[in-house]
């Protein structure tokens, strides 16, 4: 078909729209860290007052679903005066949203740290910030990686929302060239693959940062990377059901 | 015109509207997880049986599912199938895609629950020399469904979020009823707020739910 053909000339169009996807992506998940180490650190808390307000947060977000918060951002909150910028609000929903669901990987990394390592600490009279970011933070480190990995994946796909609220990503110049080709299949199929390539990069970056981490903190990786084997005995797979 | 203020009486007259959206998106949830749960113990099955050729290619499929977004899948079905002769209703395309969509997760929920069967059962079976069928259906099945079932049920309650991507393929569910309505009257604030707002309290319900049956099990470990 002749459209398909023309959708060679379009290409350098979609593919502009991979640094803005990837930027989303990173922007977003530098709210959602800091965002997640707080709400986790806050549900820690002794003080009803950090924790109450953190377990609201983390249930209104993980209440309903991310386009509908970006909706919320780019539709209400004009109405309350407060007019966000489509990347701000898309950034900002985005990182809150996958904050509040990475708060409880880095509440259960945190709380894997033994207790004597804080009692340790408090003996040698460090301060609270001192063994939060010293003491704690390091050894919950290498059991958040890998579920961080997953995060970033979770967070390329995330991204391709904001095309909703008008920002020009990969799923939203797909859509113009679409619109303007008649014809939104084939440029769809092309982008999920770009989208499941870039998804492989991440996951492999995440992978290295994970080796490096668990060089970092000196942790045996053959003990960490077990090799997977089949959970099934061989026997109970024979035929004859 | 001020959206100060929330009007009480426009947020009545859109409950119906919303409600019917709320229908849709519970159908939607509820024939997408029949398709996800289906599909899923398929991919179940053709993992645990090693089939050449066959195995790894559905092993690249449930990865290739799962590592691009929902809404460009949903994007390609509902442009690609008229394109190849199909004609199915948006509905249709909407449920297919989260149900295929979310068969990638449902699969490892399987697999997750037959990795935490301890080891020793699978050897007292063998000792026992009890048929395969009875292996499966007498101690692996309502073992592994303890794990299963409540992780399912936390995916239903992710699909009946993520259902709300369906607006974006014409599907008028609670999300497109809210923004039909916001675009109409021009007013957002109650259409959109009461659509997170019955999002948030069917969903905190059930997770509730689903928590609290968890713990009532707990004495199985």
């Amino acid at each position: 078909m002749n459209s398909a053909g023309s959708l060679w000339g379009y290409l350098p169009f979609l593919l502009m729209g991979i640094p803005v996807t990837l930027e989303i992506t990173f922007l977003a998940m530098a709210v959602a860290i800091p965002v997640s180490v707080i709400l986790a650190v806050s549900r820690n808390s002794r003080l009803a007052m950090l924790r109450w307000p953190a377990g609201f947060v983390i249930e209104l977000f993980r209440g309903s679903s991310a386009l509908v918060q970006l909706f919320w951002a780019f539709y209400v909150l004009p109405f309350f005066g407060i007019n966000l910028p489509a990347m701000i609000a898309g950034v900002l929903v985005l990182g809150l949203n996958e904050g509040s669901y990475f708060s409880e990987v880095v509440r259960a990394g945190i709380n894997a740290v033994s207790p004597g390592q804080r009692e340790a600490a408090v003996t040698l009279g460090f301060s609270p910030l001192y063994r939060f970011f010293r003491i704690t933070l390091p050894q919950a480190l290498p059991i958040m990686i890998p579920p961080f990995g997953n995060a970033l994946v979770t967070m390329l796909k995330f991204t391709a929302l904001v095309s909703l609220v008008t920002i020009q990503d990969l799923s939203f110049r797909a859509n113009l060239i679409g619109t303007s080709l008649g014809r939104s299949g084939p440029v769809f199929g092309l982008i999920i693959v770009i989208y499941f390539i870039l998804a492989l990069i991440l996951a492999r970056g995440a992978k290295l940062l994970e080796h490096h981490v668990n060089r970092q903190v000196g942790r045996d990786l053959a003990r960490v990377t077990g090799a997977t084997h089949s959970p099934v005995p061989e026997w109970a797979l024979g035929g004859g059901v | 015109m001020s959206g100060f203020h929330w009007d009480w009486q426009f947020a009545w007259s859109i409950v119906p509207d919303l409600l019917a959206g709320l229908r849709l998106t519970i159908l939607a949830t509820l024939f997408g997880s029949i398709v996800s749960f289906a599909l899923g113990l398929v991919w179940t099955l053709v993992r645990l049986a090693r089939i050449p050729r066959v195995t790894p290619v559905v092993e690249f499929f449930v990865q290739f599912v799962r590592g691009t977004p929902l809404l460009v899948q949903l994007y390609f079905l509902f442009y690609i199938f008229p394109e190849w002769g199909v004609s199915l209703s948006a509905f249709a395309t909407g449920v297919l895609g989260l149900g295929v969509f979310y068969s990638a997760y449902t699969a490892e929920i399987y697999r997750a629950g037959i990795e935490n069967l301890p080891p020793g059962q699978w050897e007292a079976a063998l000792t026992l020399g009890l048929p395969i069928r009875r292996v499966w259906l007498g101690i692996v099945l309502p073992q592994s469904i303890r794990t299963i079932l409540p992780m399912l049920g936390n995916q239903v309650i992710g699909m009946f979020k993520e259902s709300s991507l369906l607006s974006t393929i014409t599907v008028m569910e609670l999300l497109a009823q809210g923004n039909n309505i916001g675009s109409i009257n021009f007013r957002y604030v109650e259409p959109l707020t009461m659509v997170g707002a019955f999002y948030f309290v069917i969903s905190y319900t059930a997770a509730r739910l689903i928590r609290s049956s968890e713990s009532s099990h707990a004495v199985y470990g």
